[in-house]
């Protein structure tokens, strides 16, 4: 009996949520190929089977490391993979599952599909964005295993009642370690994985200007904040904020561009955002071509605006 | 130290992407380094350097027209240039990529090895971390602050709203992000000496494709949107309309 394997991502013992996602689009490939959904957590976390099986799993195991390390998460993983007989292995593309992804891929001889936003459960082909999601492929796997990494914010846990049969596996060795992991300071999600973000791009004149931004992301409860790459370059913002082609790809449900012109390597890194709203001084910006809803005028005047609309 | 900095020849990211029979068509791009093994020469040339000696050899799995990219490493400093050629390089995935390079490279003694933490194009995030694993190696990937230290390797990288600190020994891959070094350009004098500089080409075999593209087609097109008359309109359509807030 052959399974579809999903790893869940922790990080210090808790649960990722966004790996749910991931947990919800094993089920629906494991309904069309009749096998179990198996969950595995590569390092000793603090989960609730509860919450793992309403999301997709048949099976929630836990392995016994203390600390992550993505070689013995990949060992782990390829281990159980032979174990169960699986045929599928999904993970989440974010750093630590876009790190263990090809390690996996590598440890069973087969290919893998990174970066997905879609499945034909039936026939297996994944769509996946290429050059930075300036076009998008059909892709198969020509192997024995089917191993995958799936975008964020494009599955669906199963949001079922269920609750998985829990157990104990052991880790594999570690080579490299993660010793330390710090937190960035506040209280805001990465622009990677919020559902609103709204970035700011030249026509924010100033970095002096920001808190103009920061003060509309304080009033939308869970709002990330990004920046263009003109702006990561200048050096007014760090780089773990950027959105583009050479920073960060979102599909949150709401991008807010203000001020951002819209060159194609922004494009490419958030034109799958589900809402788009532009606001910028030059009507014919490129970035208006995209947008849901746009208003022309200065970033500067519109942002106090729009976060006195926001309190009402 | 004995390095190895991995580069590949790509579109240029100001490429727009033409697409022909379905299949992504290339033919009138620019092409470049790409942007991320430029970290990885770089910090080849630094890691060198720190160390009191040794070499960076530049490689690259491509055809031909790689030598161009080849030669602009020797010109930013690095000792000498390897292609792994194979006419059809570019059709490969990362997972068969790796496949190549850790037959080509698991012959050759060394200590590092840097790569770029993706390719721009095929973005598909796996060739160093595949290369790493097939040859028993740790990796550290999308590393923003590199420091090796008596075969030590200390390296940072960021996670979503954290920084993680990760440590391994040599013999060690890295693949590198943004923000770990600034890229030297090549001066004229070290064009010059690039001419010089060793570039061996090596045929190599491509395996069986591990991830077949069936098709590629622009994305979808959005619908068509509008244009508001402020900050009101605009919160009224996005709680009302779009029910986004």
């Amino acid at each position: 009996m052959s399974s579809v394997l999903v790893i869940l991502e922790t990080r210090q013992g808790e649960l990722r949520p966004s790996c749910l996602e991931a947990v919800g689009a094993a089920r629906v490939i494991a309904d069309a190929k009749g096998c179990a959904v198996v969950a595995l957590a590569p390092e000793s976390a603090n989960l609730d089977a509860a919450v793992i099986g309403a999301a997709g799993a048949d099976q929630l195991m836990v392995a016994t490391a203390e600390v992550h390390s993505a070689d013995a998460a990949a060992a782990t993983a390829a281990r159980v993979a032979r174990e169960i007989s699986a045929n599928t292995v999904l993970l989440t593309a974010t750093v630590r599952g876009r790190d263990i992804t090809p390690r996996i891929a590598a440890l069973l001889d087969t290919g893998f599909a990174p970066d997905c936003t879609a499945v034909d459960a039936n026939t297996m082909v994944f769509t996946r964005p290429i050059c930075g999601g300036k076009a998008f492929s059909n892709v198969r796997i020509n192997g024995d295993v089917v191993v995958a990494s799936l975008r964020p914010n494009f599955f669906n846990a199963a949001g079922r009642e269920h609750t998985a049969e829990a157990s104990e596996v052991p880790s594999e060795a570690a080579k490299a370690q993660v010793i330390e992991v710090a937190a960035q300071s506040g209280e805001r999600p990465d622009v990677a994985e919020a559902s609103i973000v709204i970035s700011g791009g030249r026509g924010m004149g100033s970095p002096d200007n920001w808190h103009l931004l920061e003060k509309v992301a304080d009033v939308i409860p869970a709002t990330g904040l990004g920046a263009s790459r003109a702006i990561v370059d200048s050096g007014w913002r760090p780089h773990s904020e950027q959105v583009g082609q050479t920073g960060k790809t979102v599909s949150p449900e709401l991008y807010i561009a203000v001020g951002i012109s819209g060159a194609i390597q922004h494009l490419a890194g958030m034109s799958s955002s589900k809402v788009i709203v532009a606001i910028n001084k030059d009507a014919d910006a490129p970035i208006f071509k995209h947008a849901t809803y746009g208003i022309v005028g200065d970033a500067l005047e519109i942002l106090p605006e729009l976060a006195a609309e926001l309190e009402k | 130290m004995e390095i190895f900095s991995f580069v590949k020849r790509v579109p240029s990211t100001t490429a727009n992407v033409e697409i022909k029979d379905q299949q992504l068509d290339t033919s009138g791009c620019e092409f470049e380094i790409n942007p991320y093994d430029r970290f990885a020469v770089e910090e080849g040339l630094r890691q060198k350097e720190a160390a009191g000696g040794g070499t960076v050899t530049a490689v690259s799995f491509g055809d031909d027209a790689s030598q161009k990219e080849l030669r602009t490493t020797l010109a930013m400093g690095a000792d000498a240039a390897l292609l792994l050629k194979n006419d059809a390089a570019d059709s490969a995935d990362a997972a068969t990529t790796a496949k190549v390079i850790a037959a080509a490279i698991g012959e050759r003694s060394f200590d590092l090895l840097l790569f770029g933490k993706q390719s721009v194009g095929h973005d598909q995030h796996g060739v160093g971390a595949g290369v790493a694993t097939r040859l028993g190696i740790p990796c550290i990937t999308e590393v923003i602050s590199l420091d090796i230290s008596a075969g030590q390797v200390t390296a940072q990288r960021g996670v979503e709203g954290a920084v993680e600190t990760i440590t391994a020994s040599l013999p060690c891959a890295i693949t590198c992000q943004k923000g770990l070094n600034e890229p030297r350009l090549a001066s004229l004098k070290g064009i010059m000496a690039a001419k010089k500089k060793p570039l061996e080409s090596v045929d190599v075999e491509m395996p069986a494709l591990a991830l077949i593209v069936e098709s590629t087609q622009p994305p979808a097109a959005r619908p068509a949107g509008r244009i508001v008359n402020n900050a009101a309109e605009l919160v009224d359509a996005l709680r009302n309309e779009a029910k986004v807030l």
